[in-house]
């Protein structure tokens, strides 16, 4: 970047909050995924104004922009892939404001998750979307993923509680959308388009949330299976029977095994799945519904099913779930984590042709995931200094992506498309779907500065390069 | 750039490790530096990607590397947090031997002398300081060198404190404000130093102390070098304490310096000779265990076996010593209860000690013994858990930055509302008597070793 405009830069934003030395700059080329891409300034702003000002900048000398959070992306969002600015937003934090009236949050983006969490809490409040790295994730990042968690089956994912964003476009403007109302059907919905779009149409400077009123109880299970078929149709009894669990999580026996080997808990090692189920609401309503769910459990095959007691034997067995992203990257350096997304009543299918995906490219693959939503996380472990296993995981990923597509389901159901699943964006919408998309992303960011490289396949692209 | 050297050297030693990282950010809420700095240069995540960076020569140790490594408290708060376990410790003291071997390249006549071993500097490290080494610096590597090894001069030190307090040439300095003008963080510190027993009072190096009541354990008294030297006091009524217990305990004569600060400003050969020396005089102490009251030299006791793991003659000894090794709280609570005679009125408050939190795995013993005292109120203080940025000698070196963590932790104190906040390692005591006299809104607030309270409550003067 020529020296003059990073002096203009400097009269945006003081010394302190901008990065150009060497080690600083490779301290933003990276997030939770892969690769490394060293960008040519970093700059952290505080307020829209300075926000608008930096694209502003952008735009006129033509510079990649690539806004970054806690970078806890699996997808590669924030990686700077073609150089440029990376925008750290999270010391862009100073207002968390809880709208007890009107049931509402308004927060900056570089906002933790979790803070949201705690001070709605204390007001008895509550913000449902909830992914595993909410204590370290920023609001911001999360809507722009739309990354949602074990919550998504009863409470819906991330963009059913966002209502209202202010936002920078590509040009510089600062455009607010929605509002601070539930019902809004005053032109188009961009919001709804701002969420989940990864930061290719702009930069969320601020946040109007919904909230709900926090469930008075919760209480939860965990059931046993000799044969995974039998989990999957507990599952599907289970939610047509008329409960709404809040929760409901699957591990497979690779999974199960991967746990049992990191921490003995006494998880059955010979048993071929076991899941999780939580319900939320009035004591008195949830302690029937849980007895329900134990005896579906049981019709269904359930080798054996553990009610919780009390708060103490619940934290035990959400242990064996929190214990299985430590356990699996003990079994080698590199995680592939995946999100392909199946309806519901393809969970069996799909654990199957994830079966047939292990042992075909005999890789390390363990499963787990939101089963109440379809949610699945196939996750492959390797190791990737070694090329040649790198090389069958990439094939075996594409294969994931293929079956999600065939059984009617979807690339990512909340890790987001970025580098990684960029490649295999037509196989899931088609040609004209994805110049759809395409034209909008052109309409909106003419000079292609906003997060360039992501989402988008490059010409002839057609499979993820992981070496 | 070369690949022998302090890079080669660096890959050898923590690639592997570092490569283990996989980036998830989940140690970021749990780093005082990111948390104060905001910048990710400044986080474990980071600091663990520079270090890799380093090793495979894509930047430089001493131009990139150095400073943000520096800058590491080394409370390893991060290591608590990681779920994968990525040994951070041992990557920032690679790190740091990197760091000084590369520099010791570039400048072989100042920091050569520190690489020196104690007692064992070539000729050259008695010629004048070279005029590019900083003030800080230079008081570092001679107190590297050539105080903390010897405890008789450390002893000698401390006597000469407790004639400057006493003789009132203390007050005239500060009268004078000639202290601030030299250095900011030396007048700071200097203030807060607590009293220093007359020398009569010393224990005897190599006496032992009977049991009161049942014999329960033969236990060895590590007294530390700073402890020892300034803050004698509190060391004997740690023995005392013991002994109300049932501890038989003995003050082993040939034990020095636990190697911590050499360990972690990367001069690793001469933690290891310091480490063999305290081994040897334990050894023959014939206890069943080694006792220290500093979560500090606790950590670094406890990670000897680590230490020497690489050296034959010594690894299975060293394992031992660290089998061996606990802190004093650790025994009063699992030999107590403590005889009690006086209640103590007010709030407490605890600071964890990141060494004995982090690395020594203790969290509840000090918390019940602080709660069993009578009349006491014990109130948890939010972020108790995060380090203070005493950071060993880090509040000297890095002072502007300490005191901004510092600054926000007593706020959070302040909310307790406590009289005493406790803590349980000399470093973090100094820290919190500053923040106490920067920001306690409790005029009556005081810093206090959990063994001077627990003392005062069983009667010991």
């Amino acid at each position: 970047m020529e020296q003059h405009i990073l002096q203009e830069l400097r009269t945006i934003v003081p010394e302190e909050r901008m990065f150009v030395d060497l080690a600083e700059r490779y301290s933003y080329s990276y997030d939770a995924s892969f690769g490394e891409y060293l960008p040519e300034a970093v700059v952290q702003p505080l307020n829209a104004g300075e926000v608008c000002r930096i694209v502003k900048l952008a735009g006129k000398h033509r510079i990649p922009l690539y806004p970054r959070g806690a970078a806890t992306s699996l997808s590669g969002g924030p990686l700077p892939v073609e150089g440029g600015i990376v925008l750290d937003m999270t010391r862009f934090a100073h207002k968390l404001i809880i709208d007890r009236e009107n049931l509402l949050a308004i927060v900056s983006p570089g906002v933790i998750t979790a803070d949201i969490h705690k001070k709605a809490e204390e007001v008895g409040l509550f913000y449902p979307p909830d992914p595993s790295s909410s204590h370290v994730s920023t609001i911001g990042g999360n809507i722009s993923e739309n990354s949602s968690g074990p919550k998504g089956l009863k409470y819906g994912t991330t963009k059913e509680y966002v209502i209202g964003l202010e936002v920078v476009t590509p040009l510089g403007d600062l455009i607010r959308t929605g509002g601070k109302t539930v019902k809004n059907v005053t032109g188009y919905d961009l919001t709804r388009l701002i969420v989940g779009s990864e930061g290719t149409l702009g930069i969320v400077t601020e946040m109007i949330l919904r909230l709900i009123p926090k469930p008075k109880a919760r209480m939860t299970l965990l059931a046993t299976f000799d044969r995974l078929q039998d989990s999957g149709h507990a599952i599907t009894k289970i939610l047509s029977s008329g409960i709404l669990p809040a929760a409901m999580e699957l591990m497979d026996n690779a999974c199960i095994r991967a746990v049992e080997q990191f921490e003995p808990c006494g998880l059955p090692v010979d048993k071929e799945a076991l899941i999780l189920v939580e319900v939320d609401g009035h004591p008195a309503a949830i302690e029937e519904e849980i007895r329900q769910c134990e005896a579906i459990c049981y019709e269904q095959g359930a080798s054996q099913v553990r009610v919780a007691k009390d708060e103490r034997e619940r934290e035990e067995l959400w242990r064996a779930r929190k214990m299985v992203s430590p356990a699996i990257t003990q079994m080698g350096p590199t995680k592939i984590s995946e999100d392909a997304t199946v309806p519901r009543s393809k969970i069996p299918d799909m654990m199957e042709r994830l079966n047939q995906i292990r042992s075909k490219y005999q890789l390390n693959l363990v499963v787990f995931g939101h089963a109440g939503d379809g949610n699945l996380h196939p996750n492959i472990i390797t190791d990737k200094r070694n090329k040649e296993e790198m090389k069958r995981a990439e094939e075996a990923v594409g294969e994931i992506f293929a079956a999600a597509v065939e059984l009617g389901g979807t690339l990512s159901g909340e890790h987001g498309i970025g580098t990684l699943k960029a490649p295999y964006m037509e196989m899931e919408l088609g040609e004209a779907g994805l110049s759809m998309m395409k034209k909008i992303k052109e309409a909106w960011d003419p000079y292609n500065i906003m997060n360039p490289g992501k989402i988008f396949p490059r010409p002839g692209q057609i499979k993820v390069v992981l070496t | 750039m070369d690949k022998t050297g302090p890079q080669q050297k660096l890959f050898d030693s923590a690639h592997d490790e570092a490569n283990r990282c996989v980036q998830c950010g989940y140690c970021l809420p749990a780093c005082p530096t990111y948390i104060s700095m905001g910048k990710e240069s400044a986080s474990p995540r980071g600091r663990i990607n520079l270090v890799k960076l380093a090793a495979e020569g894509k930047i430089d140790i001493a131009d990139d590397l150095a400073q943000p490594i520096d800058l590491c408290l080394g409370c390893r708060a991060c290591e608590v947090a990681c779920p994968v376990g990525v040994p951070y410790g041992h990557i920032l003291e690679s790190a740091k031997e990197a760091i000084a071997d590369r520099q010791a390249q570039r400048q072989p006549s100042a920091a050569g002398r520190a690489a020196a071993p104690a007692g064992q500097q070539s000729a050259a490290a008695r010629t004048p300081s070279s005029r590019k080494e900083r003030w800080p610096d230079r008081l570092k590597r001679l107190a590297m060198t050539q105080l903390f090894p010897y405890p008789g001069r450390l002893r000698a030190a401390g006597n000469m404190l407790w004639l400057y307090q006493k003789s009132g040439l203390g007050r005239l300095l500060r009268r004078t404000k000639l202290l601030s003008g030299l250095s900011e963080p030396m007048a700071a510190f200097e203030q807060v130093l607590p009293a220093v027993e007359p020398p009569h009072k010393r224990y005897a190096w190599g006496s032992v102390f009977p049991a009161k009541g049942e014999k329960k354990a033969r236990v060895a008294f590590f007294a530390g070098c700073m402890m020892d030297a300034m803050m004698s006091r509190t060391n004997r009524l740690t023995i005392e304490l013991l002994t109300l217990v049932g501890c038989e305990v003995v003050v082993p004569g040939r034990q020095t310096c636990c190697g911590a600060l050499h360990a972690h400003q990367g001069l690793k050969a001469q933690a290891q000779e310091l480490a063999k020396a305290n081994i040897a005089a334990f050894e023959q102490s014939g206890a069943d265990l080694y006792i220290n009251n500093a979560g500090g030299c606790g950590a670094m006791l406890h990670e000897y076996g680590d230490l020497l793991a690489a050296d034959e003659a010594w690894a299975e000894r060293a394992r031992h010593f660290s089998e061996k090794s606990k802190d004093v709280t650790e025994i009063l609570h699992q030999y107590g209860p403590l005889p009690f005679t006086r209640e103590r009125h007010g709030v407490i408050t605890y600071q964890d000690s990141c060494h004995l939190r982090n690395v020594q795995g203790v969290r509840t013993p000090p918390r019940e013994l602080l709660k069993s005292i009578p009349g006491a109120t014990f109130v948890e203080m939010e972020g108790c858990d995060q380090c203070c940025a005493s950071g060993g000698i880090y509040n000297l070196l890095h002072f502007r930055e300490s005191m901004n963590i510092l600054d926000a932790k007593m706020n959070k104190a302040n909310v307790t509302k406590a009289d005493t906040i406790v803590t349980t390692n000399p470093g973090c005591l100094l820290q919190m008597r500053l923040g106490v006299e920067r920001k306690a809104e409790n005029r009556e607030m005081e810093a206090l070793h959990i063994v001077d309270v627990l003392a005062e409550a069983c009667g010991l003067k």
